[in-house]
């Protein structure tokens, strides 16, 4: 299996767009997942990828985040990306403050507080991360992906399994956070809701193998 | 608290009924050649202690069981991680895993002996050899649960390796560390009074082995209740505690 991806390396013919994605093929054994997914995003820009659950969607993030290696095709990414999970996927066993300090390590405490202050998590740097609510939670997880200033925002259904106000505090959070960062984001979900209020540009998963429609 | 306190009274009262159990047994057999009444222990206890037989003897098997302690726990350690990492690696060392925890301590110590000589470094190999196996699995499987997700977002964020294994592996790790020394230090240390009874000149098990051809049931009491206690309290005053601060995060 030809393997090719690009780490990160400045490429100066992106001229503006930050990542481009050009996947020919991704399968696992013998099942076919993804094929012929190309498309590219823009600095500021925020595409939401659109599809029914199981389709490959978070498998197609893993490919764009360099967490799986393992396919047939081109991804050029900048190097400063950050990733915000389903799941908070935080370090339980590290403070709050230390769950922003330990993954961004230029930055001071104090910039840390900053930024739990802005996601309305002030004054909680001390404790574990398993004090606090779900909801809370993901606002670290937002806080931590933000704090880097990121030039590639990935984000996996980030607004699952929360109550509906929660995630509409969420959504409008990551709204602003995207607004100030003004990341090239790349957003997978399976509602439409979310994904029209957030992206510029909506592309939807469909089929097996999946691909754009 | 109350329920620490708690804790603490059934500990003790569960001791104390064991004391009443041989105060009963002795009184049965009414020979102290055979059991001694615990207050005939107190005597022969401060006599060796006074001559300093019982200090040095409890050091150097004290000083061995740090030893092999130490030595397992690093081998176990390295050997558990390299295994849960690469499949590879595992699937062609499992089999020897399998062979060497199924291999009786005495043969162990027996050809180390027969091997390396009875000396020092056949008495600490055979006992580290003996618990290696044993770290490598307790660790093996802690590498295999390590969280994909915590890898992936480790990656994705740049995180510098030492920083990744300090804050990101090794406390996914230490319930499983923590267990392997726990059960660590309780095997190895009745090993070593193995390895000191076969083939060396000093430490509590040698003692044991001398006193068991005077027939001294006293002396072989002394020595190993004694030795039982220092090992007890290692559990109690550091091991229970460390393990306590390191499971902080999941009680706050």
């Amino acid at each position: 299996m030809v393997v090719l991806t690009t780490l990160g390396a400045p490429d100066t013919s992106m001229e503006g767009q930050l990542i481009r994605v050009d996947i020919k093929t991704k399968s696992f054994g013998e099942i076919e997942i993804l094929r012929d997914i190309a498309f590219s995003v823009e600095e500021g820009e925020t595409v939401a990828i659109l599809g029914p659950s199981g389709i490959g969607k978070t498998t197609l993030l893993r490919l764009i985040a360099n967490t799986d290696p393992d396919f047939v095709g081109k991804v050029d990414r900048p190097n400063n990306m950050a990733i915000v999970f389903q799941e908070p996927t935080l370090l339980p066993w590290r403070s709050v403050l230390k769950n922003i300090t330990l993954v961004h390590e230029g930055l001071g405490n104090d910039d840390a507080m900053a930024a739990l202050e802005r996601v309305g998590l002030g004054g909680k740097g001390d404790m574990f991360p398993g004090q606090l609510s779900l909801g809370q939670q993901r606002r670290l997880a937002l806080a931590r992906a933000f704090t880097g200033r990121p030039q590639l925002l990935i984000m996996d259904e980030p607004f699952v399994s929360l109550d509906e106000k929660t995630a509409d505090e969420m959504l409008a959070l990551s709204e602003d956070l995207i607004r100030e960062t003004r990341p090239a984001t790349v957003f997978v979900t399976h509602s439409r809701k979310e994904a029209k209020r957030l992206a510029n540009r909506v592309l939807e998963l469909n089929g097996s193998p999946a691909s754009f429609t | 608290m109350t329920s620490h306190l708690r804790l603490i009274t059934i500990r003790v009262l569960s001791l104390l009924a064991l004391l009443v159990l041989w105060i009963v047994a002795a009184a049965l057999t009414a020979d102290p050649q055979i059991l001694p009444m615990p207050m005939a222990l107190i005597k022969p206890f401060f006599t060796e202690f006074a001559s300093g037989e019982l200090p040095f003897h409890l050091s150097m098997t004290a000083l061995r069981v740090l030893w092999a302690f130490v030595l397992a726990m690093s081998i176990g350690l390295c050997l558990g991680l390299i295994m849960g990492y690469f499949p590879e690696v595992d699937r062609w060392l499992d089999p020897w895993l399998v062979v060497f925890l199924n291999l009786p301590a005495l043969v162990l110590i027996v050809l180390c002996y027969l091997w390396i000589g009875l000396n020092e470094t056949a008495a600490i190999a055979a006992v580290t050899l003996n618990k290696v196996p044993n770290v490598t699995v307790i660790v093996r499987e802690g590498a295999r649960a390590l969280n994909p997700d915590l890898k992936a977002m480790a990656k994705v964020f740049h995180m510098r390796r030492s920083v990744y294994l300090r804050h990101v592996v090794l406390p996914q790790l230490s319930p499983f560390i923590a267990a392997a020394a726990r059960s660590g230090i309780a095997v190895i240390w009745k090993i070593v009074l193995v390895v000191e009874f076969l083939g060396r000149s000093n430490g509590v098990g040698f003692q044991i082995h001398l006193y068991f051809q005077l027939f001294d049931v006293a002396l072989v009491l002394v020595y190993s209740l004694t030795f039982i206690a220092v090992m007890l309290s290692v559990e109690w005053l550091f091991l229970q505690p460390w393990e306590r601060q390191i499971r902080r995060w999941r009680d706050s």
